[in-house]
């Protein structure tokens, strides 16, 4: 073993690698909130009168959940131009991380809005309130903070995974810091040092998701 | 897309099949043990097997490959890359199998350690013959929820420049430029690996879920 380990292209690069961890936080918070979104959309659609529309989102969440993020992101890509979109590769990331995220969040979320019992409804309603009023309220508040652990850790994966979102050269970390290492050849360093920074990542993430859950779902059950 | 193309496709696929293969036997091996120390009751065990799953856990995939990839060059290491990323999937593996199989073996009802202390079981007998049977039935469905993710996780070694499925289906889509089709039939491909065992895993956690009651 006589290979001397050199931080010095890591150093010389840290702006820019700190600048790319930003790039990767709002590339994440931009796919988890479009995956929210999808997700609640998704679940409103999966209890359609419609069987064909039940249909097509058990569709799309198998399709999504049984194929690799990598496939999704390489089809959306040369998909979207074909559809007469055409996208940077960073929005191109965000709607594939919220399409993939959105799948998952579908189950999660439907999990917690069937925790939330029928009387509960038909109190608020008979309370006077308006659908959408009972809908926000009583169904959507409460099963959220019944499903905020596992929304946590799906969202953690999400932001995990924005490194693949480097396939298609959208701005993140993991981009950045290959073209680092092909700058410098100082692969194993440039890595270890990526490494350790979406260790801290994904720990601010669950921090930030921690805060957010003591701000807004610490009210008493009962 | 030929005939020739669809074969290359299935030979990519063979090898996506192997990676699979190895990283969920060999980090199921590792797991066992990451999992049974994570549960020793040996406080500093305890602590160094939580900072590796923490680890593992809170970084992407991606970097665990570039990071063993380039790291075991360092050390003298020469892997060709099929070694390396196996390695890589291993480490990956463990981890995640360890801390589901620590929640299994926690899962337990402490009533039956207690139970076989009271008989006088060694460690190994009372691992072996009364906790681990009863924590792989609970822990199954997690298990196979993330064996798929192992598989669709084996698409990274693409990026490390192995050929399995993905890299198969980036070499054909470059060849004859019909990349939707090519990445249709990839996913078409990962689905049929994946869905079946979905369908299993979701079969065994409601028939637990409706024994549990």
């Amino acid at each position: 073993m006589n290979y001397t380990l050199d931080f010095t292209p890591v150093i010389d690069g840290l702006p820019d690698l700190l600048a790319a961890c930003l790039g990767t936080f709002l590339l994440a918070i931009s796919g988890m909130i479009l995956a929210i979104i999808i997700g609640i959309g998704g679940v409103v659609l999966r209890q359609s009168r419609f069987k064909p529309v039940r249909w097509l989102v058990i569709a799309f969440i198998e399709i999504i959940r049984n194929t690799p993020f990598l496939v999704q992101i390489f089809f959306i890509y040369f998909a979207l131009p074909l559809a007469g979109v055409r996208l940077d590769p960073t929005p191109t990331a965000i709607i594939a991380l919220g399409i993939n995220g959105g799948a998952y969040a579908i189950e999660i979320i439907r999990g917690g809005v069937q925790s939330i019992s029928k009387g509960q409804v038909e109190a608020g309603l008979a309370l006077g309130l308006h659908k959408a009023q009972v809908f926000r309220l009583i169904v959507l508040k409460p099963a959220l903070r019944a499903i905020f652990p596992s929304l946590t850790s799906q969202f953690v994966l999400l932001t995990l995974s924005t490194s693949i979102a480097s396939a298609i050269s959208a701005y993140e970390l993991t981009s950045v810091s290959q073209r680092i290492e092909s700058d410098s050849f100082r692969s194993f360093e440039v890595y270890f040092t990526v490494t350790a920074f979406y260790l801290v990542i994904s720990w601010l993430m669950m921090r930030l998701f921690a805060f957010f859950s003591a701000r807004y779902f610490s009210y008493p059950v009962k | 897309m030929g005939r020739d193309e669809f074969f290359f496709l299935l030979l990519g696929l063979k090898w996506t099949v192997a990676l699979s293969a190895v990283g969920f036997v060999c980090g199921g091996i590792a797991g066992l043990g990451i999992a049974l120390a994570r549960t020793s009751g040996i406080r500093s065990i305890e602590r160094i097997t939580a900072g590796y799953i923490a680890v593992f856990q809170g970084t992407p995939l991606l970097m665990q490959l570039f990071v063993v990839y380039y790291g075991l060059a360092l050390i003298g290491i020469r892997l060709d890359a099929w070694a390396a990323v196996s390695v890589g999937l291993t480490l990956h593996a463990s981890a995640y199998l360890g801390e589901i199989w620590r929640g299994s073996i926690e899962a337990v009802p402490r009533g039956q350690t207690e139970a076989a202390k009271a008989l006088a079981l060694s460690y190994v007998w009372r691992m072996k013959n009364v906790i681990l049977p009863q924590a792989l039935r609970i822990s199954l469905p997690a298990t196979i929820g993330f064996l798929v993710q192992l598989i669709k996780g084996t698409s990274l070694a693409s990026i490390v420049g192995f050929t399995e499925l993905t890299r198969a289906g980036n070499i054909v889509s470059n060849q004859i430029f019909q990349p939707l089709t090519v990445f249709a039939v990839v996913g078409a491909l990962y689905f049929l690996m994946c869905c079946p065992l979905t369908i299993y895993g979701a079969r065994l956690e409601r028939r637990f879920a409706a024994s549990a009651r």
